[in-house]
């Protein structure tokens, strides 16, 4: 059990209700991970105003809309790119960035995979649906082989990322993975993302159950959502259509969590040294002046 | 002190104050930056405007901004863009590949009203071209690049010292108009050294944008003043407004209500019409008495003003109209100047772009051109031959 201080959490004191009803479907995971993040924020007790969410095209993309916060939602694929310049520009702010698994990892991968190298203070919660869901439902880099899409019509014969072994791989400090149906978990790996003094990716195992699950005949949201708990570990890249719902091999949890020098912090005490040396030598040099 | 002596003197503080200094016009670009109070650059490598990324990486720091080298262009823009809607003033630098690159999220700049400043070194095109070669062929695409309805000012100088002041400027309109601002030069300008006296480079009040103010409450992002543009708020300021790339309405979050959209997006498409006399630059050289008129930017205006020596000695009066804001097209001051010349000559690097806007300004009027895009300069001597001729009667279009 979680004893906080805090006051009790209430989602809509984090929310824009003027923004409600919102946009997602029936049975979304979208709206359970933008609860945990909220939540997360909440017992953090991080200031609203120095609180900005950067989000990209998409689903997941569309959330910052509802979050009583500084919020950007960008050109698709470039949220990581965009919160670089935020937080580099402004230390003083919590930079989290919203995204999914096509905005991340497909047009946005490069942007992913040096902000896992440069080690920016910058939270990124990727959704990841299997799917591009607010263009119809086509296939993603992530949409597990076989699976069926409107542009996978014979079944997906692309394997797909991991996207947190592809995160570590690329050097980031704190990688993590939950799945929609573990709320408190969910949130605790997020605030352990958010305290991380570093990039933090963490993904959230999501579900689309309108577009994706309707296709692939996965059942009721509720239905995918128990797959999540009871068919999390078995193995990812030799999935057929008789196996589970996301039969991957993927683990959950905090996946890697190293210290590494944060590169914004980096940055300006190397600037500062710097000038305080150039002041030095000007100094000096005015010091000979004299004598 | 001449150019040589100050070029080798021993130590040359990174000020731009102080003696004569022979630099580049990406030294300069670099140099105008830090002094209008840029405090960010994100760039991505590319020939020919890398000196621009070289310089700052040092001299931000100095100045406690910030100088990053991103991933590839598209995150550059993006890190740019970031890093205004945090409230600092922020520059990036490319060239023709890599401002097509930027396009999309150009027009996020201009459609989201965030205020950024893109220099745009032209190089021989199309695709990779000729990158260490000079054209003037991002002229229309400066201006029309991003998809959508979109405003946008380009200014093209055309010296070393002028590319000082311009990026200066080019601060002050992005920050009080919030919007891009396309720097536009070509290679040859980018890397020419030239003596840059910028003692009497007077001590730049920093532009400011408009801020938010009052209570939250009555706070509407995309709601103008009297003068179209909307006042801004700084992440932190407790105002939490909603940024998009979607057609919004006033409050910031996205609509497809068709009145709001076409009242929103229409005022985002005539905000610069009350301001075209802080917008609008151009220089006249020998025009009161002039016969034929040539309209350059670049390089070609610095080859038409030697053309202009040349051909008077012949007896041909030759005039110079040269656009420094070539976004939104000085209009009115080259119609006014044209109106005394019998007919006008256009030299350019490319193969028919400023040449299509001055016809259409100047409908009726004769409009010669010189379009060249084989990477060698339009030299004066061809200027005023052309001129000649066309003073004489004759016309004809030059595509070698």
């Amino acid at each position: 059990m979680i004893v906080d201080s805090a006051p009790a959490f209430d989602v809509r004191d984090y929310l824009r209700l003027e923004m409600m009803p919102h946009f997602l479907c029936p049975g979304c995971g979208h709206g359970i991970a933008l609860r945990a993040l909220l939540w997360a924020i909440h017992e953090l007790g991080i200031d609203r105003d120095k609180l900005a969410v950067v989000s990209g095209i998409g689903c997941a993309g569309r959330l910052s809309a509802y979050i009583d916060a500084n919020t950007f939602h960008v050109t698709h694929g470039r949220p990581l790119a965009y919160a670089t310049g935020l937080a580099l520009a402004r230390p003083d702010l919590h930079v989290v960035v919203i995204t999914g698994d096509g905005d991340c990892l497909a047009i946005g991968g490069n942007h992913l995979i040096h902000a896992c190298r440069r080690n920016l203070k910058l939270t990124c919660l990727m959704l990841n649906n299997e799917v591009y869901g607010m263009t119809g439902g086509q296939v993603s880099p992530t949409t597990s082989e076989t699976r069926l899409t409107t542009t996978t019509p014979l079944g997906n014969s692309e394997p797909n990322f991991d996207a947190c072994a592809l995160a570590a791989a690329a050097g980031a400090s704190f990688v993590g993975r939950e799945v929609t149906h573990h709320v408190p978990k969910l949130k605790e790996l997020i605030r352990a993302g958010m305290e991380h003094p570093g990039f933090a990716f963490v993904e959230v195992l999501s579900d689309c159950t309108e577009i994706f699950g309707r296709k692939n005949e996965l059942g009721s949201s509720a239905e995918m959502v128990l797959r999540q708990k009871s068919d999390l570990r078995p193995s990812a890249y030799r999935d057929t259509v008789d196996t589970p719902f996301r039969s991957n091999d993927l683990p959950t949890g905090i996946l890697t969590k190293i210290e590494r020098p944060e590169y914004g912090a980096a940055y300006r005490k190397a600037a500062a040294a710097q000038r305080a040396s150039e002041a030095a030598k000007a100094s000096a040099g005015a010091n000979k002046g004299n004598t | 002190m001449n150019a040589v002596d100050t070029a080798l003197a021993p130590k040359i503080p990174d000020s731009p104050k102080g003696a004569a200094r022979l630099i580049s016009g990406n030294h300069a670009c670099a140099l105008g930056a830090v002094a209008a109070g840029c405090r960010f650059f994100a760039g991505y490598p590319i020939t020919p405007s890398s000196e621009v990324a070289e310089r700052l990486s040092r001299l931000l720091p100095e100045v406690d901004g910030v100088f990053v080298q991103m991933e590839d262009e598209i995150a550059s823009i993006a890190a740019v863009i970031g890093a205004s809607m945090g409230g600092v003033k922020a520059l990036t630098a490319t060239s023709g590949p890599g401002f097509s690159l930027k396009q999309e999220n150009i027009g996020y700049a201009a459609g989201a009203e965030i205020p950024c400043v893109i220099v745009n070194v032209m190089r021989g095109g199309p695709s990779t071209g000729m990158p260490t070669r000079p054209a003037q062929g991002d002229i229309m695409q400066a201006r029309w690049g991003s998809h959508g309805d979109y405003p946008i000012i380009v200014l093209a100088p055309a010296s070393v010292r002028e590319i000082y002041d311009e990026t200066i400027r080019a601060f002050d309109l992005a920050e009080t108009l919030r919007t891009p601002v396309v720097l536009l030069y070509d290679q040859v300008i980018a890397q020419l050294t030239e003596t840059v006296e910028l003692s009497d480079a007077k001590d730049h009040a920093h532009a400011e944008r408009k801020w938010a103010s009052g209570p939250r409450e009555a706070y509407q992002p995309y709601a103008a003043d009297e003068d179209g543009i909307p006042a801004m708020s700084r992440p932190g300021a407790g105002y939490r407004v909603h940024t998009t790339g979607l057609n919004h309405a006033e409050n910031g979050f996205p609509t497809q209500n068709p009145e709001a959209v076409a009242r929103n997006l229409g005022r985002l498409l005539t905000k610069f019409d009350r301001h075209r006399d802080a917008i609008d630059s151009w220089q006249t050289l020998a025009c009161d008495d002039a016969e034929v008129l040539i309209v350059a930017i670049g390089i070609s205006a610095r080859a038409a003003t030697r053309a202009i020596d040349i051909a008077r000695a012949r007896g041909v009066r030759l005039g110079l109209f040269r656009p420094i804001t070539l976004w939104p097209f000085p209009e009115k001051a080259l119609r006014e100047v044209a109106a005394r010349a019998r007919a006008v000559l256009v030299p350019e690097m490319n193969a028919g772009q400023l040449s299509l806007e001055v016809e259409r300004i100047l409908g009726g009027k004769r409009v010669d051109a010189i379009h060249r895009f084989n990477g060698e300069p339009i030299t004066p001597a061809e200027i005023a031959e052309r001129a000649e001729s066309l003073a004489k009667g004759a016309l004809g279009k030059d595509t070698r």
